[in-house]
């Protein structure tokens, strides 16, 4: 007996729909969070993020629609990331439904602000998100907004700091192999995970299972969080592209074409591999 | 699944009351989020939800005057269900931010983790196996909320706090984390408790409420 490892669905959301960063090519519309959601949770997730990626006041009541619309049908935790400022954007996104919420900007630009949240909410409700970009010295820097702004924070310290300040878990996304399918970053991870004694779910770079059984080999993460992998064999199955022309750019939804480095598979299909590798996980049978 | 069997969800003003409440609405049980005595003790099931600390809870408990509602609709033998922190609340006293009494319902402690040497992450999360103990005491008990539900499934478990039973036959599911075995679930007569959530647990997890409450 003991901890299963998470398998975590990542959905990416702009306005009322899924979206995915192609790596070098930018967002990709692939179709409606909620309908992944329900599939993701019937297909044997272990919990799911919801990151806003735009996060513009506009479409705040839009992405707590999505969240209250998921939480009626899928019963298991989730948790919602993106434009998160102040205690009452924590307690408007938990009223909708979701679990835990996952912070980086307003934690990096007031880091007594994760002390407060963990207080009220209590630690567990409290996710930090790294986004990690490497250094030409080897280092680690924490960024903010997709990896676009630099923080100055080194990514270990900040890690270790958000840990005193009372974070329950550290979501750490490697930038440089998000969406890349590329493999994870073993050697980010293994820094962040040796350095602090939270769980850490490891993100950015799946394209393959077995990338997915060399980082548990390898580093005690707690669980891994996954984008295209999974969403590319949905939408194989599931492809509708009615009514998304005036939404973004669906040349990709329609095309059907898949990035070269991503070998799709379904949730379960992982965790049965992962199962076969010994690694203890939760496999619907 | 009978609509006038109304449950309801004990409101403390800290936890997030919404996924219990969500899977109560999924299961078609009719159900209120509340701390009015009166509506509490009219309900025919209860549940004691919880996300958060033990002293602010139990603060809230007593600025809100809940424990008599609490302790006078268990002692009225109808189904009592606490989940997580909802669960701790329940015993005699936690060592959480020093010490603090609890309702007192169940004998027995809540310890941290972090007095175990083995156990090298804290907070306890993700989903881990049950182990079930005291079947007997389950066979004989009017509820039986494990009803077809398998030794060693695996359910959804956050905290960094873990009860210990003062009597062994309340234990009716222990789980191990990081080699160290603590006890995730008690029944004792009319109240069942669980650390791990039943309504973030899918389809067992929801099996859970729908053996309880009917």
């Amino acid at each position: 007996m003991s901890l299963a490892v998470r398998i975590i669905p990542r959905i990416d959301i702009k306005g009322p729909n899924l979206v995915k960063g192609v790596y070098l090519e930018g967002l990709r519309v692939l179709g409606k969070p909620e309908e992944f959601a329900k599939y993701y949770y019937e297909n044997g997730a272990d919990e799911l993020i919801y990151q806003d990626v735009v996060a513009s006041l506009y479409e705040r009541n839009s992405l707590h629609d999505i969240i209250s619309k998921t939480a009626k049908e899928v019963f298991i935790p989730l948790t919602v990331g993106g434009g998160i400022r102040n205690i009452e954007d924590i307690s408007n996104i938990l009223r909708a439904g979701a679990d835990k919420v996952s912070i980086n900007t307003a934690a990096i630009e007031n880091p007594s602000f994760i002390k407060k949240a963990s207080r009220k909410f209590g630690a567990s409700t409290i996710v930090i998100a790294i986004e990690a970009i490497r250094q030409p010295d080897g280092t680690y820097m924490a960024f903010t907004d997709n990896g676009r702004n630099y923080t100055g924070k080194e990514a270990v310290s900040w890690a270790k700091e958000v840990e005193s300040l009372g974070a329950g878990e550290i979501l750490l996304t490697s930038v440089d192999q998000e969406g890349s399918g590329d493999g994870l970053n073993i050697d980010l991870i293994s820094q962040i995970s040796d350095s602090i004694s939270i769980p850490v779910v490891a993100h950015g770079g799946t394209g393959k299972l077995s990338h997915v059984s060399d980082l548990f080999a390898k580093v005690p993460v707690s669980g891994v969080a996954i984008a295209s992998l999974f969403h590319y064999d949905y939408i194989s199955m599931n492809r509708n592209t009615d009514g998304y022309e005036k939404e973004g750019n669906i040349d990709f939804l329609k095309s059907n074409r898949i990035l070269s480095t991503i070998q799709p598979s379904t949730i379960n299909g992982l965790k049965k591999y992962l199962k076969d590798k010994n690694i203890s996980c939760r496999v619907n049978e | 699944m009978n609509k006038d069997y109304k449950i309801a969800v004990i409101d403390y003003q800290m936890s997030n009351m919404f996924s219990i409440k969500n899977a109560l609405d999924r299961l078609g049980y009719e159900n209120e989020v509340t701390s009015d005595y009166k509506k509490i003790m009219s309900a025919q099931g209860a549940v004691l939800p919880g996300v958060g600390s033990f002293p602010d809870a139990m603060e809230n408990i007593k600025a809100l005057n809940l424990a008599p509602a609490i302790k006078d609709f268990i002692s009225n033998g109808k189904p009592f269900m606490g989940i997580c922190l909802g669960l701790q609340l329940l015993f005699s006293a936690s060592e959480e931010f020093g010490h603090t009494k609890g309702l007192g319902i169940i004998e027995g402690t809540v310890r941290n983790f972090k007095s175990q040497p083995s156990i090298e992450r804290i907070p306890h999360v993700g989903w881990n196996q049950i182990k079930k103990m005291n079947l007997s005491n389950e066979d004989s008990n009017d509820h039986r909320p494990l009803d077809q539900i398998m030794d060693n499934e695996y359910f959804y478990f956050v905290h960094s706090y873990f009860v210990c039973p003062e009597n062994e036959e309340d234990i009716l599911t222990t789980t191990t984390y990081d080699d160290f075995e603590f006890c995730s679930s008690v029944l004792s007569k009319n109240v069942f408790a669980s650390q791990f959530h039943p309504e973030k647990s899918g389809d067992k997890g929801l099996k859970i409420l729908t053996n309880f409450f009917k």
